[in-house]
C-alpha cells in the first residue's frame, strides 16, 4: 500500500507493502476537519474497508474515489457514525473530527450527526411540505420562532429558493430529482453543520441538475467542509481539491474483497502524476 | 460459416432463415389452438364472477326483504326511534321499532374495542418494525396472527367468565352488570389487536430505509425518527388497517351476544347491557320469530343497516389510503 500524506504534500513513492502510519503523532492543526487513523470497518464477518488513514482539510472538498464495491460508501458512513445503524458493524481505529475520536465510548453518535450532515446517492426528502423538511432538523434543535428564516437562507445556499419560495407548502415530492436533491442538501445545511458528507449525490440526476449540485458544492466550501463520494471521475476532477483513491483488495484464498487506500494527494496530482500506478490506470480509464 | 465444415447447405447450427424443423420455418399465425387456456380462461372468470353475484345476492336478499318490515313501520320512526322492542303485536303500545339504540350498542361496543385495540396493536407494530431484532419478530408475528384465530365464542366466555368477573373486582360488582359493553367491547379489541398490529407493521414495514437514515442523517434519534418520519409515512396504511379492524369489530356477533347482554338501551355507560345490532339478530333467530312476522322481518332491516355501517368504513378506509397515501 502506498500513501502519500497530504501534510507532505508530496507523494512518497516507496513501495512499502504494509506501510500503516496508524502510529504517527499526527500534527493538530486548525485545518484538519478529520483525522483518520487505522480506520477499519466490518459487517459481521467481512472486513468492508481496512486501516485507512487520511487528514481530511477544512473548507476545501475532498472526494472519494474508486471501483464499485471498493468500500467507499462505508468510509464516508464511518466520518458521521451513519454504520451504527446497520447491525452487526464494527469499526477500529480513529475518526478525529475536531481533535476528538468521534468513536470514543461518551461520544452520543446522535449529536455527531448534527455536526456532520449527510446527503445520499437516491433524493430522499421525508413525505412532507418543503418547509417542513428544511424545518425537520431546526425544529429537533428547539427552534420555534425564527424558522421561517432558518428556512428562506437554508433554500437559498442551496440554490432553490426562488424556484419554491411560492409553493412551500407543497409536497417536497412534486419536485424534480434535481431540485429533490438540493433540497435534501437545503435541509443537512438547516442544522448548520460544518461538514456535509455526500454520497455520490448526483449520480441519479442528469447533466444539468448534476452541474448545479456541482456549481452548489463551490458555493458551500467557503463555509463548510464537504467530502463527496463519486464514482465519476470527471466530477471529482472538476470539483475536488484533494482526492482519494480507494480500491479493493481481493485476498486470493478466502475471496475476501476489502478496500484499501492506495493514494490521498491533492486532485491535480491525482489526475496528472499519480503515485501509483494502480491510480494511474483507473483514473485514465484503464482499470475499473 | 465456413467454420462449420460438417454442415453442409447449413442445415444445421448456421443461421440461414430456412433452418427451421421439418416442414419448414414455424409459422406466425395461431397455428394451433391450445385447448386447456380457453377452459382455464373460463374457470377464472367463473370464480371472479361468483364472487360479485354473491355480494350483489346477499344485497338483494336484504333489501328484498327488510321492503315487507317497511309496510309494517315508518322508515322515519326506524331511523330515528330511541326505542327497540319489535316482539311486541304491531300497533300495540309496546310495539316500537327505534334501531338506534341498537345502533347505539354496536357502536360503544365498537369504540371500546378500538380504544384497546388500536394503542395495544399500534404499539406492537411500532416495536416489531422498528426495535425488535429479526428473531423475536419471526417469533412473535406468527403468534400475533394466532390470536386472530381463536373462535370467538371461545372469546365471548372469556369476555363473560374472566373480564366481568375481573371488572367487577375491580370496579364493584353494583357498578358493573353481569352482562355489559365493556367486557365485551374490551375482549373484541383483543381480537383485533392482530389486525391492527399486523397490517401497520407491514405499512411500517414499507417505509423506506432511506428516509429513516435522512432522519438519523438530521441527528434524530431514533424515537424522533419513528414518530415524525417513520409513523406518519405509513400513517395511510396505519389508518387502513384501523378501519379494517373497525369494521370486523362492527361485524363481530359471538363476543356481543354472549357477554354484552341482550337489553337495547340508549344508556351510555358501558357497564350496564347494551345490546348490538349483531347480538339483536343471533338471539332473535335463535328465538322464535316465525317467518313472515314482523319480527322476522326486522331481522333483515337490522342486518342492512348493519351491511350500510361496514360498506361506509370499508369505503371510508379505500378513501383515506388512496387520499392519503404517499409515494415515497
Amino acid at each position: 500500500m502506498q500513501q502519500s500524506r497530504a501534510e507532505t504534500g508530496t507523494p512518497i513513492p516507496a513501495p512499502a507493502p504494509a506501510a500503516a502510519p496508524a502510529g504517527e503523532p499526527a500534527p493538530t492543526g486548525a485545518t484538519e476537519i478529520f483525522q483518520l487513523r487505522g480506520l477499519t470497518c466490518r459487517y459481521g464477518g467481512f472486513t468492508a474497508v481496512r486501516d485507512i488513514s487520511l487528514d481530511i482539510q477544512r473548507n476545501e472538498i475532498t472526494a472519494i474515489i474508486g471501483p464499485s464495491g471498493c468500500g467507499k460508501s462505508t468510509l464516508l458512513r464511518c466520518l458521521n457514525r451513519m454504520n451504527d445503524l446497520v447491525e452487526g458493524t464494527r469499526v477500529t481505529g480513529e475518526v478525529i473530527y475536531n481533535g476528538e475520536d468521534i468513536y470514543a465510548p461518551h461520544i452520543d453518535p446522535v449529536e455527531v450527526r448534527r455536526r456532520i450532515g449527510m446527503v445520499f446517492q437516491e433524493p430522499n426528502p421525508f413525505p412532507k411540505s418543503i418547509y417542513d423538511n428544511v424545518a425537520f432538523g431546526p425544529k429537533l434543535e428547539g427552534h420555534r420562532s425564527d424558522l421561517d428564516d432558518i428556512v428562506e437562507s437554508s433554500l437559498r445556499q442551496a440554490a432553490l429558493w426562488d424556484e419554491v419560495k411560492g409553493k412551500l407548502k407543497q409536497s417536497a415530492l412534486s419536485l424534480s430529482g434535481g431540485q429533490q436533491q438540493r433540497l435534501c442538501i437545503a435541509r443537512a445545511l438547516a442544522v448548520e453543520p460544518d461538514v456535509i458528507l455526500m454520497d455520490e449525490p448526483a449520480s441519479a440526476l442528469d447533466p444539468i441538475a448534476t452541474l448545479r449540485i456541482e456549481d452548489l458544492m463551490e458555493e458551500l466550501k467557503r463555509s463548510y467542509s464537504i467530502v463527496i463520494v463519486t464514482h465519476n471521475m470527471q466530477q471529482a476532477a472538476r470539483i475536488s481539491d484533494k482526492t482519494a483513491f480507494v480500491t479493493v483488495r481481493v485476498e486470493n484464498e478466502t475471496d475476501e474483497r476489502t478496500g484499501e487506500l492506495v493514494e490521498f494527494d491533492d486532485t491535480t496530482r491525482i489526475f496528472t502524476a499519480a503515485a501509483d500506478q494502480r491510480t494511474e490506470d483507473y483514473v485514465t480509464g484503464r482499470f475499473g | 460459416m465456413s467454420s462449420y465444415p460438417g454442415s453442409p447447405g447449413g442445415a444445421r447450427g448456421v443461421p440461414p432463415a430456412d433452418a427451421g424443423g421439418p416442414g419448414g420455418p414455424r409459422p406466425l399465425g395461431r397455428a394451433r389452438t391450445r385447448p386447456g387456456e380457453q377452459a382455464v380462461l373460463w374457470l377464472l372468470w367463473l370464480c371472479a364472477t361468483i364472487s360479485i353475484v354473491t355480494t350483489i345476492g346477499i344485497v338483494a336478499v336484504l333489501v328484498f326483504e327488510s321492503i315487507p318490515f317497511f309496510a309494517n313501520v315508518d322508515v322515519a320512526a326506524f331511523v330515528t326511534g330511541t326505542e327497540w322492542y319489535p316482539f311486541a303485536e304491531p300497533g300495540t303500545e309496546a310495539f316500537s321499532t327505534g334501531v338506534l339504540p341498537l345502533v347505539k350498542g354496536t357502536l360503544v361496543v365498537t369504540a371500546i374495542a378500538l380504544a384497546v385495540a388500536v394503542p395495544l396493536g399500534l404499539a406492537a407494530a411500532v416495536y416489531l418494525s422498528e426495535y425488535a431484532p429479526s428473531k423475536v419478530r419471526q417469533a412473535v408475528k406468527p403468534a400475533l396472527e394466532v390470536l386472530a384465530g381463536v373462535p370467538t365464542v371461545v372469546l365471548g366466555y372469556f369476555a363473560l367468565t374472566f373480564m366481568t368477573p375481573l371488572l367487577r373486582s375491580l370496579l364493584g360488582a353494583e357498578t358493573v352488570q353481569i352482562f355489559n359493553a365493556a367486557s365485551a367491547g374490551i375482549v373484541m379489541g383483543f381480537m383485533i389487536v392482530p389486525i391492527v398490529a399486523s397490517l401497520s407493521e407491514d405499512a411500517l414495514n414499507a417505509v423506506p430505509q432511506a428516509l429513516r437514515q435522512g432522519a438519523y442523517a438530521l441527528g434524530a434519534t431514533k424515537r424522533v425518527a419513528i414518530l415524525r418520519v417513520v409513523v406518519p409515512a405509513a400513517l395511510s396504511g396505519i389508518v387502513a388497517a384501523v378501519i379494517l379492524a373497525m369494521g370486523r369489530a362492527l361485524g363481530e356477533t359471538m363476543i356481543v351476544t354472549i357477554a354484552a347482554g341482550n337489553l337495547p338501551t340508549m344508556t351510555l355507560d358501558i357497564f350496564a347491557q347494551g345490546q348490538p345490532m349483531t347480538g339483536f339478530i343471533a338471539q332473535t333467530v335463535a328465538g322464535e320469530s316465525p317467518r313472515g312476522s314482523v319480527v322476522y322481518q326486522s331481522l333483515f332491516a337490522v342486518g342492512a343497516v348493519l351491511f350500510a355501517m361496514t360498506f361506509l368504513a370499508n369505503s371510508v378506509a379505500q378513501w383515506v389510503v388512496r387520499r392519503f397515501r404517499q409515494v415515497y
